[in-house]
């Protein structure tokens, strides 16, 4: 039984449009919202990365001078990382958590909703420095010292407290997360009877409460050293434009695994949906999620063997990045021991997921090519950089929530996904995800350097097909974008369970979820008589 | 069905998100604003900036008031539960954690300046020729009174001031303490005296600070431009300084709201967490005193 307040106010129209999304405290409409600002930042980070890859197409500069080139490079990853890909995960979790524990809402409904509503604030202030004097920054996403320093643009500053804003939402969101699981779990569940997603979103959780604040460090830092005389970036003071790259990656390498560890989660609770068998090895998927976490603090080195730090040093974070392939074994095992002999079937999610497994496992393996001291002498700041990033990114962690959004819609709308379009989405997304992103690793062992506005005439046919390849893909988002419309305006109706062998909390209650679900804690474990009786 | 399930309170729509969310806005905007105008850095024409940033400021006070205030009266009438109060305690350790990991940002430039930039730029491990080369004079010490650059400063010793300080601040996480005692005893007016005490000596650490810091520009020529001594010093106890009086302002609230008798022996969440809040800011505190001060 929850207690709600009583008066709830009735208006109408736009007043009531805007009092409903602008106070509300229910993690079903504020899930809602996340999805549809990461949406809408997902178009905007693609629409900047269209202008790049048409710049690209051939070599030479057409259409892009090179320092608007540099403010796309820097605003499309800004966007995709803080926007698109963090945004989404929270909006799944918003949604998602509650319903899989058995919870009302979230720990601390109102600070949800202040969680989010600082993102569309912080974006307008980083979206806007387009507009002023000297253009957008310029720098990379990564914000390297002297670039954001001493040659930063005027809007540099405005960035800076755009990503403090960011920064206070992600870290307020964690800690609801965080206190969420730990203390709102249906008596009976214990930790290690949890869903994935749960799991790993804990240990994302526990990632950005720690790793945020040192980026709001880093970028404070950026800020004095630019305005208030500091001298932690300049070598003239005693200071290190290094020590800003051990800093920012610091936060940064935590930060990657922010952004696929839902992923793990999401692939976790669908393949055994269609392979119709239990998840393979709960427990080690479980103690991996824990050592990549813990790994994931010692080993923000491997991002600047290039900077000429001690050989013992590049040793321990060469070793340290490797011995993260054995715990990411682990998972890509057990999601292939989960589909071994299981009764699979192909529905959409389920292709998403599979395609997960495989072009994240592509992803992990350049990365461990980049994790050899030597090789990455090589490697460092090419296209092949570029081609493993977005490899773990794009059919990593952006297939992983349409994977998501595949398999929780029905839940969501009441209304299941029309198969034709779902895997006319699929087959077209694979497909032009490979031709954009593939042909950059040759270019990369080629030698083609990253964030450069004109490349070398070698490099043409790769950086063609790239192009070709980027251009399809951002239609088929559109796609992705009708599909979801058309789910949510109707369809054939979804039963409570969805999916043939779903098991979970989040199954038991009626399609489309009602606003208010779990006010009396649900049994657990889940019996068969017990299955319809836990909806409010 | 309400006789065995625990409750929990799912609050209605609140308003003070939005006005947070736009408050941080408007001071987020204010200060980028406002430091474009007032450096020379930038030819910026607008002279608003300031009141922007003051607005934003009044704003997110407000807004704190506010929200805090709803969430004073919820308890008052007794609509947290013991989960809640569970949700309430395990937020204020993550946040705390969090701030751990802001200040962790700072002590690793700290480190970092004394045990690799500083010696590198004068000549250890295989650098020795970027010191010949470049800074052939630099000499590898710490506290780095001679940059690179040329520029000078003297040293802020640690058994003046900061020694004080150290006292006062780890004698006002004593007093908290027995304030807390008193309040699980039911005893109000030792409580609040002890938290008064606190407060003031709260107060007297930000006044010493202020008057080291004026030691520190007048006669020491130590600044935030003195090269990355000055910038670890002034970031590092500067942080710590707005931090302490968070705290202050904390103390003083639960100073009014002991008065006004909303704490009992077992309920006084926002008192425990203010307290974690003082603590934490005393362990920094010590730190600070070890590796900035003494060693």
């Amino acid at each position: 039984m929850v207690a709600h307040a009583e008066h709830i106010p009735h208006r109408s129209g736009l007043a009531a449009f805007l009092s409903r999304w602008l106070l509300t405290t229910n993690h079903k409409e504020i899930g809602s919202l996340y999805l549809w600002f990461a949406f809408l930042m997902f178009f905007i980070g693609g629409a900047l990365a269209m202008g790049i890859r048409l710049e690209l197409f051939i070599p030479g500069i057409q259409l892009i001078a090179p320092g608007f080139y540099n403010q796309l490079v820097t605003m499309h990853g800004l966007i995709m990382v803080f926007g698109a890909v963090m945004p989404a995960f929270v909006g799944l979790a918003n949604w998602q958590i509650p319903l899989m524990i058995g919870a009302p809402d979230m720990a601390l409904p109102r600070l949800n909703n202040f969680s989010f509503w600082i993102l569309p604030f912080a974006f307008s202030i980083l979206l806007s420095s387009f507009f002023m004097e000297g253009g957008a920054p310029n720098f990379g996403w990564t914000f390297y010292a002297p670039l954001s320093t001493t040659y930063g643009p005027d809007s540099t500053d405005f960035f800076v407290f755009g990503v403090h804003l960011m920064g206070i939402s992600s870290v307020l969101g964690a800690i609801n997360i965080m206190v969420t699981i730990f203390n709102l779990r249906t008596p009976g569940m214990t930790l290690m009877q949890m869903p994935l997603f749960v799991w790993t979103w804990l240990i994302t959780a526990f990632l950005l409460i720690t790793a945020i604040p040192v980026l709001a460090g880093a970028v404070t830092m950026v800020l004095t050293d630019r305005h208030f005389g500091t001298s932690f970036f300049s070598a003239d003071g005693g200071g290190d434009p290094v020590l800003f790259q051990h800093i920012f990656w610091f936060f940064g390498h935590p930060e990657v695994y922010i952004m696929i560890l839902p992923g793990f989660g999401i692939a976790s609770q669908i393949i055994p949906t269609f392979a119709r068998k239990k998840l393979f090895g709960y427990n080690s998927m479980v103690y991996a999620t824990v050592s990549i976490a813990f790994l994931s603090y010692v080993v923000w080195g491997h991002h600047m063997f290039a900077t000429g730090m001690p050989l013992a040093a590049e040793l321990f974070f060469m070793f340290c990045t490797m011995l993260i392939a054995v715990p990411t074994g682990v998972k890509v095992f057990n999601w292939v021991a989960t589909m071994w002999r299981g009764s699979m079937t192909f529905e959409t999610p389920m292709l998403f997921a599979i395609a997960f497994v495989i072009l994240f496992t592509i992803g992990g393996f350049s990365g461990l090519m980049l994790a050899m001291v030597p090789a990455d002498f090589q490697y460092h700041d090419t296209y092949f950089v570029v081609a493993h990033f977005h490899y773990v990114l794009y059919p990593g962690a952006i297939f992983g929530t349409m994977a998501a959004v595949y398999y929780w819609l029905p839940k969501w709308s009441g209304h299941m996904v029309d198969e034709w379009w779902g895997k006319l989405h699929f087959w077209t997304a694979i497909t032009f995800v490979n031709l954009t992103f593939f042909p950059m690793h040759f270019s990369g062992l080629a030698g083609m350097p990253r964030r450069i506005v004109d490349y070398s005439h070698q490099f043409q046919d790769f950086n063609l097909i790239s192009s070709f390849g980027a251009m399809g893909l951002g239609l088929t988002q559109v796609l992705f974008l009708f599909i979801v419309i058309k789910t949510i305006r109707g369809g054939e109706p979804a039963t409570d369970k969805v999916w043939e062998s779903a098991e979970g909390l989040e199954w038991t209650i009626p399609s489309p979820a009602p606003l208010h679900t779990f006010e009396t804690p649900p049994p657990w474990p889940i019996s068969e008589t017990e299955a319809h009786e836990g909806a409010a | 069905m309400s006789d065995q399930a625990p409750r929990y309170y799912v609050p209605h729509t609140s308003y003070w998100p939005i006005i947070g969310a736009v408050s941080l806005f408007v001071t987020a905007f204010g200060t980028a604003t406002f430091i474009h105008e007032s450096t020379e850095f930038v030819g910026a024409q607008t002279e608003y900036g300031e009141w922007v940033f003051y607005t934003g400021l009044v704003m997110i006070a407000c807004m704190m008031f506010g929200w805090f205030r709803d969430v004073v009266s919820e308890s008052v009438r007794g609509m947290m539960s013991g989960l809640m109060d569970v949700s309430y305690r395990q937020s204020m350790a993550w946040f705390i954690v969090s701030e751990v990991f802001f200040f962790a940002a700072f002590f690793g430039a700290l480190f970092y300046a004394r045990l690799v930039s500083v010696p590198w730029l004068a000549g250890a491990g295989n650098n020795l020729w970027t010191h010949t080369l470049l800074h052939p004079d630099f000499a590898d010490t710490w506290p780095l009174f001679l940059t690179p650059d040329g520029t000078t400063t003297e040293i802020m010793g640690a058994w003046g001031l900061p020694f004080i300080n150290t006292l006062i601040l780890v004698t006002s996480s004593v007093t908290v303490t027995f304030a807390h005692w008193a309040l699980k005893k039911r005893d109000r007016i030792v409580a609040g005296a002890w938290l008064a005490l606190s407060v003031g000596l709260g107060i007297a650490f930000l006044v010493l600070q202020v008057v080291e810091y004026l030691h520190a520009f007048d006669e020491l020529g130590l600044t935030l431009g003195s090269g990355i001594y000055g910038s670890t010093f002034f970031m590092l106890t500067g942080f710590h300084g707005a931090h302490v009086t968070m705290g202050t302002i904390m103390l003083t609230v639960m100073l009014f709201r002991i008065f006004s008798g909303h704490f009992a022996p077992e309920n006084h969440f926002a008192f425990e967490a203010t307290s974690w809040y003082w603590h934490f800011v005393d362990v920094v505190w010590l730190f600070l005193f070890t590796f900035v001060y003494w060693f």
